[in-house]
This record gives structure tokens, C-alpha cells and sequence, in this order.
């Protein structure tokens, strides 16, 4: 079974984000990037359904050359090869990305496709929707288990308050969830390995896709700083305040 | 998320490589998943998760800039990183590897015999065999050049007698690589567990490295075959040499140890009120300490990472590892101790790692030769003129 995967970067998670004084982004010196933490459900899937029933992995990044760290990042934990698409973050969006993707899948044809449900630091949560929509494929998003039946693919989804089961037939789009598995950790050996399997570095322009943006980023601005607590004397300035500033009764 | 995050005040982090990079983040996350969760009870107890060695060795952590016999072959670079990830952790478990890897399977790589690195090169980079060192013996530590352990020729081989002390992974070794004098002369062998007259004691009582395994490895009429000396292996240099491995892992690792302290006094100091409401962060005194520590642990890497260079061209000389093993280690001790100081109170209880790095880095301070002993190597190179004795 061949499985396409995505490995998005994303900011690190646990860096502080600065936004730039002109709010046209946010500043990047020493800041690094980590493969995003749904991309590694997605890839610890894909490589065990292989393990357990043979076949492929192939990872795919879009982004520009600080991307290719978090491709190898998947490729030592078990994909065969990579294909890194080029573009900056501020030549995409969620339905370009989609796009891309969606033509990376037609040139590729696997059996079925798994994204991370969202990248943690834009939150989107559009691309995999995007995909299967753009595919006319089955989709299922937030999978926490997955389980392989013949041609068929069952999927449990955490929904509010419970869990839904669907059944898939194959080719088909999966988004991974936290708690689909816990993902393996590259090894040293496979660090090294990673390092001398086939990238396949390509442009939207060569894919024969349109870069027109449908949604484009006007401004970033950091959330305002809380500002402290003030103590009220009595019971009668607390209600002035909570009628007349809160303006909440 | 990760509970450790390294300070990099200058940058440095961009001299890394992809892969040395990937190599520090996994490394982190293993030590964050497997250890940190558990290591204020292990240090309690005083016990070492004997169990984590099979997995360190499917991570590769064994033998990371080793070539060959099964060993990861990555930069001298990646090696630190792997010993200040772990040392952010523990120093008990930096020192399962680099005793590992720069004592037991460098003393094999450097002087054992074909069929030696055959036989344990790759069990000990897998994990699945665990080695030792045995130099320092009760009445020689810094001047191990007189030694009291003695190898004597048989018909069969060799028969030890003698007594090591202070020795990292004792209990747990499968293999010991044992430094004893041949006709006056050192020289190193390779002694089995179960081998009659070889007995593993561990050592108890100890308020520092107490996650750790230290033994005292006897030897009493300890008969061993002939193929069980390492040819190579000629003189004090010999094991000397291993120290330099040894040294450049624990400097390393101390960065680790000093970062973790940092961290958790500079979060502390922010969060904690005292006097009008102010965070103690506000006050100069505690400004003045956190400016220290940070200026303390960027000049120890700015040293260390030239010191690293070096020695991935080959260049670097002991006496470079010893100004480096001194500094690091002396600089992270003095953070321990500030940082400290920030916390209070708190700083003293297991609820905070400070307290149990600071125990840890009497002894980083202390073994692969204290910093008066580097002093005195780093003083004979200025001055050509030895002090020692
Ligand atoms: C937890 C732990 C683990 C260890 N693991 C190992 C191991 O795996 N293998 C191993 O072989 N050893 C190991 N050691 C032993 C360690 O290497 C020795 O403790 C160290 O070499 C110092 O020797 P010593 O303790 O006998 O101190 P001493 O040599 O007795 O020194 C005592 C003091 O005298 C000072 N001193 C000595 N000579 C001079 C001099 N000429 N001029 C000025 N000052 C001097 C020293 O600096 C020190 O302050 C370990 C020790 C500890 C604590």
C-alpha cells in the first residue's frame, strides 16, 4: 500500500512568538521550526500501517528551504521519500496549499492520504477538507484510531461528548488527531539515514499550478497585555464597576 | 510541551546542522518522555533505570561519534548535544553514556584486539551489553599512575589482584576494561562478569550522583585468559587518553545541567513576590545573578563549540578538553549554587531540579581529573614547568 503524508513546519511550539512593529508578520531571527506535532501522528500512521502491511511512505512539505529539516524529520521516522514543493508562507493559503497537495496526489495515486488535522501554529484546520473536496475523495477528520480491513479503512473520530466509527472506502483522506498514536522518536542511525533518501524538490509553477491567493494576511498583531487586578473597597463600587466598565449586568 | 528549553543568547543554535539539530530534539524529547518524569524518585531512592539502556541504545546514544561496529558515526558536535541533553536531565544519566561510550568502547576501539571490538563493540552501542571503566582505586585518584592493581602472567593468562573504586556503572557492567600493572608497566584487560575472584560491590551512602550506579569493582585472584589483555594498550597514557574522550562529553553536559538551573530561576524569579507586590525578577541584586548565569553559560558555549571544532579537525589537544572540562563545570556548579540562592527555600527540595544538579556537579567538578588537577595540566603547558608533584 502506497501512503501519501504531509510534513508541514510549523514555529516552534514551545518559542515565543514576537509579531514585527509593523505587524506584517513575525519575527523570525533565532527562531526555529519543528515538524508539525499532527504531521508526526499522521507520519507515525502511515509508517505502521507499512510496517504491518508493506508498501510506501511518501512525505511532502511545502515551504521554503528552513522546510527541509522538518522532511527529514519524517523521513527518519520511516517515509521512503520526500517531495518538497517551494513556496513561502506568504505565497500560500489554505486553498492554494490545498491545491498543491491535491495535484502532488494525483502525480503520486497512493491508497490513501493522511494530513495532520491542522498546523499548530496558523490553526487553519482547512487543508485536509480542502483536498478531499478538490479530489472527490472520502474523507475523515480528527481520527484517533484507525484500522485497516482489506480495501476498507475504519476510522474512529472524536466528536463533541463521543466517538463516531466511519468506514472508508479506499483511496481516501484522513486527518490525524492527537490521540491517534504516540509518535516514534527519529533515532540517531535514522537521523543519518534520512539524510540519503530521495528529495524531490519541485515549485507550484512546475506543477502546473495556479498561485492565485484567495485569502490574503492584512495584519498580525500580538494579544494586548492583561493588565492587572485592582481591589474594590466595597460591595457598592463593585457593582458600579461591573454595570458601568464591565458593563456585564 | 518540552520541560527543558536551552539558552542560546548569541545564536548558536544556527552553527548546528539539520541533522545535528534533529539529533538534540530527539534526544530531548526522550529525556522529557522516559526520565524527567521520574528522575526526583530515582535521586531519592538513589537508583538508576537499568531498564532505559536497551532503549538508549536503540536510540543510538551509544558510540555517537564512533565509526563503525554498529556505532551512530555523527559529528563530535552531535555527541555533546546528546550529553547536554541528557545531562539537562541528569547528570547520573550523561554519565551512563559517556562512560559508556567514551571509557569502556573507546578503550576497546583505540586498544582492543579485532576479535575485542568484534565481541563487544556493537552489545555495548546496542545497548544490550553494559561496560565500565576501573582506573581509580582507593588510595590513587588524582595520581593514578600509582596504582596498586597488578596483572600477573599464568600459563593460561593473566591472575588480577587488586581493588577499584568510584567506578560509574560497576554493578550493572558486563564487561569492565581494567587498568592494572603488567611487570610494572600499565596496561588494560578486559574482566567478564562472573568471572571467580571478580566481584561487582555496589556503593552506597553517596549524597551526590545519587541516580547513578558506583561500584567498587575487587579482584582477588581473579583469573583471566591470555586473549583478555587489549594489545594496544601500553602506559598511563593509554587510559589517559579515554579521559580526554570522557572529559569533552562531561563538559558538555554540564552546559546542560547549568541551562536547567537558569531556566528554573529565571521562571522563578519572575513568578515570585516579595516586598510591595514586585516580582523578586525586579529587584537589581537577583537582576545581577540572572546577568551571571547567562554570561556564565555563553562563555562556556562560545569554548566549548570552538573546543568542538577542533576536535572534529582533529586538533584539539588534551589540554583544551581540560580548560574546557574545568570551566564548564565550574561555571555550572556556580549557576547551581545561584540559582539557588533565587529560589529560597524552595531551592532546597526535590520539588526543583537545582539542588540535585548542584549535588551532581560536586562530583562532575571532582572525577576525570578535579579543576586543580587541570590547572596544574593547563599550568605546565604555560609555563612548561610540571607542578603536580
Ligand atoms: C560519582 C563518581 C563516579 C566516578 N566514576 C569513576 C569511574 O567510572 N572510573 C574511575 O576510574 N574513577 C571514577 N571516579 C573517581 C574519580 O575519577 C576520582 O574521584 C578523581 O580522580 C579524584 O580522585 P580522589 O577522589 O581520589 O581525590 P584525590 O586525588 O585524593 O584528591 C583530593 C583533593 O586533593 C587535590 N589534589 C590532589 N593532588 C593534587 C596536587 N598535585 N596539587 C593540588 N591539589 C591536588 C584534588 O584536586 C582534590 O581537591 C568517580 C568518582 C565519583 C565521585
Amino acid at each position: 500500500m502506497k501512503i501519501l503524508v504531509t510534513a508541514k513546519r510549523v514555529t516552534d511550539p514551545d518559542a515565543k512568538i514576537r509579531v514585527k512593529p509593523d505587524g506584517t508578520g513575525i519575527e523570525t531571527a533565532g527562531l526555529e521550526y519543528k515538524l508539525n506535532p499532527f504531521c508526526e501522528n499522521a507520519v507515525e500512521a502511515a509508517v505502521s500501517l507499512v510496517e504491518q502491511n508493506g508498501g510506501e511512505v511518501v512525505a511532502v512539505t511545502i515551504g521554503d528551504d528552513s522546510a527541509t529539516i522538518n522532511l527529514r524529520t519524517a523521513l527518519a521516522m520511516g517515509a521512503e521519500r520526500g517531495i518538497h514543493v517551494k513556496a513561502s508562507d506568504t505565497e500560500l493559503d489554505s486553498d492554494l496549499t490545498a491545491r498543491i497537495l491535491a495535484k502532488v496526489y494525483e502525480d503520486e495515486k497512493p491508497d490513501l492520504f493522511i494530513l495532520g488535522k491542522q498546523a499548530v501554529d496558523g490553526d487553519s484546520n482547512q487543508v485536509g477538507q480542502l483536498v478531499a473536496e478538490y479530489l472527490g475523495l472520502p474523507q475523515a477528520c480528527f481520527a484517533s484510531k484507525m484500522e485497516l480491513n482489506g480495501d476498507r479503512l475504519q476510522v474512529t473520530r472524536e466528536v463533541d461528548g463521543g466517538l463516531e466509527t466511519l468506514d472508508l472506502s479506499l483511496p481516501a483522506v484522513v486527518t490525524a488527531d492527537l490521540r491517534l498514536n504516540e509518535p516514534r522518536l527519529p533515532t540517531l542511525p535514522n537521523v543519518l539515514k534520512a539524510k540519503r533518501k530521495p528529495v524531490d524538490v519541485k515549485t507550484p509553477a512546475d506543477m502546473g499550478v495556479d498561485t492565485t491567493l484567495k485569502v490574503v494576511t492584512v495584519a498580525y498583531e500580538a494579544p494586548k497585555e492583561r493588565a492587572g487586578g485592582i481591589k474594590v473597597k466595597t460591595v457598592e463600587e463593585l457593582v458600579d464597576k461591573l454595570r458601568n466598565e464591565a458593563k456585564v449586568i | 510541551m518540552d520541560a527543558f528549553k536551552d539558552v542560546d543568547f548569541l545564536d548558536l543554535n544556527e552553527l548546528l546542522t539539520d541533522e545535528e539539530r534533529m539529533v538534540r530534539d530527539s534526544v530531548r524529547r526522550f529525556v522529557s518522555q522516559k526520565f524527567r518524569p521520574h528522575i526526583e524518585e530515582y535521586y531519592r531512592k538513589g537508583i538508576f533505570p537499568a531498564e532505559l539502556i536497551p532503549e538508549m541504545g536503540r536510540m543510538g546514544f551509544f558510540g555517537v561519534n564512533m565509526q563503525g561496529y554498529g556505532c551512530a558515526g555523527m559529528s563530535n558536535l552531535a555527541y555533546g548535544l546528546v550529553s547536554l541533553e541528557l545531562e539537562a536531565g541528569d547528570a547520573g544519566l550523561r554519565s551512563v553514556v559517556s562512560v559508556q561510550t567514551s571509557l569502556a568502547m573507546y578503550a576497546i576501539l583505540a586498544f582492543g584486539s579485532e576479535e575485542q571490538k568484534k565481541r563487544w563493540l556493537p552489545e555495548l552501542a546496542a545497548g544490550t551489553k553494559v561496560g565500565c571503566f576501573g582506573l581509580t582505586e582507593p588510595d590513587f585518584g588524582s595520581n593514578p599512575m600509582g596504582m596498586r592493581t597488578k596483572a600477573a602472567k599464568t600459563d593460561a593468562g593473566y591472575v588480577l589482584d587488586g581493588a577499584k573504586m568510584w567506578i560509574t556503572n560497576g554493578t550493572m557492567a558486563d564487561v569492565a576494561v581494567v587498568w592494572a600493572k603488567l611487570d610494572g608497566r600499565v596496561k588494560g584487560f578486559l574482566v567478564e562478569r562472573g568471572t571467580p575472584g571478580f566481584k561487582q560491590i555496589a556503593m552506597h551512602h553517596k549524597l551526590s550522583f545519587r541516580a547513578s550506579d558506583t561500584a567498587e569493582l575487587a579482584f582477588d585472584g581473579c583469573e583471566i585468559p591470555a586473549n583478555a589483555i587489549m594489545p594496544e594498550s601500553d602506559g598511563i597514557k593509554s587510559p589517559l587518553s579515554c579521559l580526554t574522550q570522557a572529559r569533552f562529553g562531561v563538559a558538555w553536559g554540564a552546559l546542560g545541567s547549568a541551562m536547567d538551573c537558569y531556566n528554573t530561576a529565571r521562571d522563578y524569579a519572575i513568578e515570585r513576590k516579595q516586598f510591595k507586590d514586585r516580582p523578586i525578577a525586579s529587584h537589581q541584586l537577583v537582576q545581577a545573578k540572572l546577568a551571571h548565569m547567562l554570561t556564565g553559560i555563553t562563555t562556556a558555549q562560545c569554548l566549548t563549540l570552538r573546543v568542538t571544532q577542533l576536535k572534529e579537525e582533529g586538533r584539539a589537544r588534551p589540554e583544551h578538553i581540560s580548560m574546557m572540562k574545568m570551566y564548564d563545570t565550574e561555571m555550572a556548579l556556580d549557576c547551581a549554587r545561584i540559582a539557588r540562592s533565587i529560589l529560597g527555600a524552595n531551592g532546597i527540595t526535590g520539588e526543583y531540579p537545582i539542588m540535585r544538579h548542584m549535588c551532581n556537579l560536586e562530583t562532575t567538578t571532582t572525577y576525570e581529573g578535579t579543576t586543580d588537577i587541570h590547572k596544574l595540566v593547563l599550568g605546565k603547558d604555560i609555563t612548561g614547568v610540571q607542578a603536580f608533584y
